[in-house]
């Protein structure tokens, strides 16, 4: 990617998903000029109505998979897309909405339209990767947006972003936060979750909800089995998990097997 | 003048003078950072005043639990030691090592000014002496020179404060390290219900005394003194064998513990980033969006994360277990061959501080093989 003569020319694509990660990289302000003169935007709705055909350099796609159509529209993103990144934890993981697939999606049809005869989606809220090769997965909900520019620039420069994989709790000690669980007994996700937020939650007082998605090699049920001995509920930790990573394997697993206990 | 032509004299500093301690260091251009209550627990923070110390509060600890309580007395100094450590002022989390500009003679390479914050540690504990020492040897010891660490550290102050409690987490006396504060000090302090028994460690320890107002100190203070010093020996109820541990350790790099201890630990880093003297760091160039400067900046690191041990052909620890026995190993046994003292002092932040409770004397007496942990390691 790193062919001085062309910008590569970038599509940003939307599938189920609150639009936040998006607007991340419309929010960006000062620097958005400048991550605007790496590129050639040929496909951003949701910052422009100008629409250029493909094939991309670039696809950073948003949301997940609930519906046949957006089966068949990955497929066809996928194919126009030499890089192909997904932003946020819809895509990577299936987002909040994939609380779905431990209930009756019918139901909720059914709860909130009108008309719900109209209605055609999956039974389960999927992520991108469970569908078509990703060829980075930026996590987060929302996705942060320096990373983001971060990944923009590498990929335009040709080199490695620097989008670090360590979990929450090394930067909550290097923001010298003094760790939630060991101090007060609430339960966290920190030592599980990537980084990636710079440890907002825990820097004001809350434990970690798990926004950036499962690290590495994680022992969830460590955590898991330490938190019940020190006196959490397990129907306490079952919702933690099942956030806006649920559907990540890590997380879904842990919260199923703690689930079973109950 | 070294340490043996100081005068060994006490004297006696009521508790009212305290404050004036701080002002005279502030005084003089110090940043004075003391121990001080915040989110639930007692940290390190700058202090201007008394009154920010945690006057009638201990900590309650054990592995993987911290907890604030009130003191049934008004002790300034009545606990042992929280989640931070003197570290993040002598080696700070994040630095800026150099930056680059891109002008039209090319790129200009520039090191930024050294920090010339002087600090005033007030409250240093003798484990946290001896992990400064540990640093001191790591930093600048060899023939490379941290210039970070060393201006820093060249212009501190350090008030020692003894233990008079040890927590059940505390093991300085396997390690050789403490409780009493014996070297590596400006000033030491033993508190008694009405002040301090005051000891000078160098030369500027001396000069500051000089300027407060102290008392001969009577037999009786001394001698109480002495038993509150003592009562954070009987106190401690953790202990590590450390006999021959770096054979024992480098010797057993196939025991089946360290697939055991590799379940239970998370990989999160917490007991490296709590460590006085883990100093593992990483740089990476930040460049900006136009390309036309770069910023090199250090930020801690740890042997736990995936991405230290990558190399070329890939990650070289792959499994948590690996990472934990290279932690161990390295602070115990390797960190001899290394720096010739161990890694470890004994201050049980490790222990505390893992969010599922790894006791590493428990781990060690695990590998020794002998039940009996009050014998080889653990708690009795």
């Amino acid at each position: 990617m790193s062919n001085a003569a062309r910008k590569p020319k970038l599509g940003v694509f939307k599938f189920a998903s609150c639009d936040g990660c998006q607007l991340s990289l419309l929010d960006a302000e000062d620097q958005l000029l400048d991550v605007v003169g790496l590129v050639d935007i040929a496909y951003f709705l949701e910052a422009t109505s100008k629409i250029g055909s493909g094939p991309y350099d670039v696809a950073l796609v948003e949301g997940s998979i609930t519906t046949p159509h957006d089966e068949e529209r990955i497929q066809e993103i996928r194919q126009q897309s030499k890089f192909l990144m997904t932003i946020g934890a819809c895509a990577t993981a299936g987002g909040i909405q994939a609380l779905r697939n431990w209930a009756d999606k019918d139901e909720f049809v059914r709860a909130v339209y009108a008309s719900p005869e109209y209605i055609s989606s999956l039974e389960t809220s999927t992520a991108i990767a469970d569908h078509v090769t990703v060829d980075f997965e930026l996590r987060g909900c929302p996705i942060n947006q320096y990373q983001l520019i971060e990944v923009i620039q590498a990929l335009v420069g040709g080199h490695k972003p620097r989008t670090r994989t360590h979990c929450v709790c090394m930067d909550c000690k290097q923001r010298g936060n003094v760790c939630i669980t060991v101090a007060t007994g609430e339960p966290c996700l920190g030592p599980l979750t990537q980084s990636g937020c710079g440890a907002i939650c825990p820097t004001y007082d809350r434990g970690c909800y798990g926004c950036y998605g499962p690290a590495k090699q994680i022992h969830a049920q460590s955590l898991t089995d330490h938190l019940i001995r020190q006196g959490s509920a397990p129907p306490q930790l079952v919702p933690l998990l099942r956030n806006f990573n649920s559907n990540a394997e890590p997380f879904r697993n842990e919260s199923n097997r703690i689930e079973s206990m109950t | 003048m070294n340490e043996q032509q100081l005068s060994e004299s006490e004297v006696f500093l009521p508790k009212s003078e305290l404050q004036s301690l701080i002002d005279l260091l502030r005084n003089d251009g110090m940043t004075v950072v003391g121990p001080t209550i915040d989110q639930q627990a007692i940290v390190y923070d700058e202090i201007t005043s008394v009154d920010e110390l945690p006057r009638g509060w201990t900590d309650r600890q054990e592995p993987g639990k911290y907890r604030l309580e009130q003191r049934d007395d008004d002790a300034t100094f009545g606990f042992v030691v929280g989640p931070h450590s003197w570290k993040k002022y002598l080696f700070p989390p994040l630095t800026t090592v150099s930056t680059a500009e891109k002008t039209d003679q090319g790129w200009q390479m520039q090191t930024p000014e050294p920090d010339s914050t002087r600090y005033a540690f007030l409250g240093v504990r003798a484990c946290e002496l001896a992990a400064i020492a540990v640093q001191d040897r790591v930093f600048t010891g060899g023939p490379y020179i941290d210039p970070v660490y060393s201006n820093r550290r060249k212009n501190a102050f350090i008030i020692a404060v003894n233990c008079t409690e040890a927590a059940p987490t505390c093991f300085c006396s396997s390690m050789n390290t403490g409780p009493e504060c014996r070297s590596g000090f400006d000033l030491a302090l033993t508190e008694l219900d009405d002040g301090f028994v005051v000891q000078a460690g160098s030369e500027a320890g001396e000069t500051l005394i000089a300027r407060l107002n102290t008392s001969e100190i009577t037999t009786s203070q001394s001698e109480t003194a002495g038993q509150a010093r003592q009562q954070a020996v009987d106190q401690q109820s953790r202990h590590m064998n450390t006999d021959g541990i770096r054979d024992l350790l480098l010797g057993s790099l196939k025991h089946p513990r360290w697939e055991e201890v590799g379940n239970r630990c998370l990989g999160c880093t917490n007991c490296t980033m709590v460590c006085p003297t883990c100093f593992c760091s990483s740089v990476e160039d930040v460049t900006a969006l136009s390309g036309e400067s770069v910023e090199r900046k250090r930020h801690w690191d740890s042997c736990f994360n995936l991405s230290f041990s990558y190399i070329s052909h890939g990650t070289t620890r792959d499994t948590i277990s690996h990472r934990y026995r290279q932690w161990l190993t390295h602070k115990l046994a390797s960190w001899h061959d290394q720096f010739d003292t161990s890694g470890c002092v004994g201050c049980g932040r490790c222990i505390t501080w893992c969010p599922v409770g790894i006791d590493l004397t428990e781990e060690v007496a695990a590998i020794r093989g002998n039940g009996d942990s009050s014998q080889s390691g653990g708690q009795s």
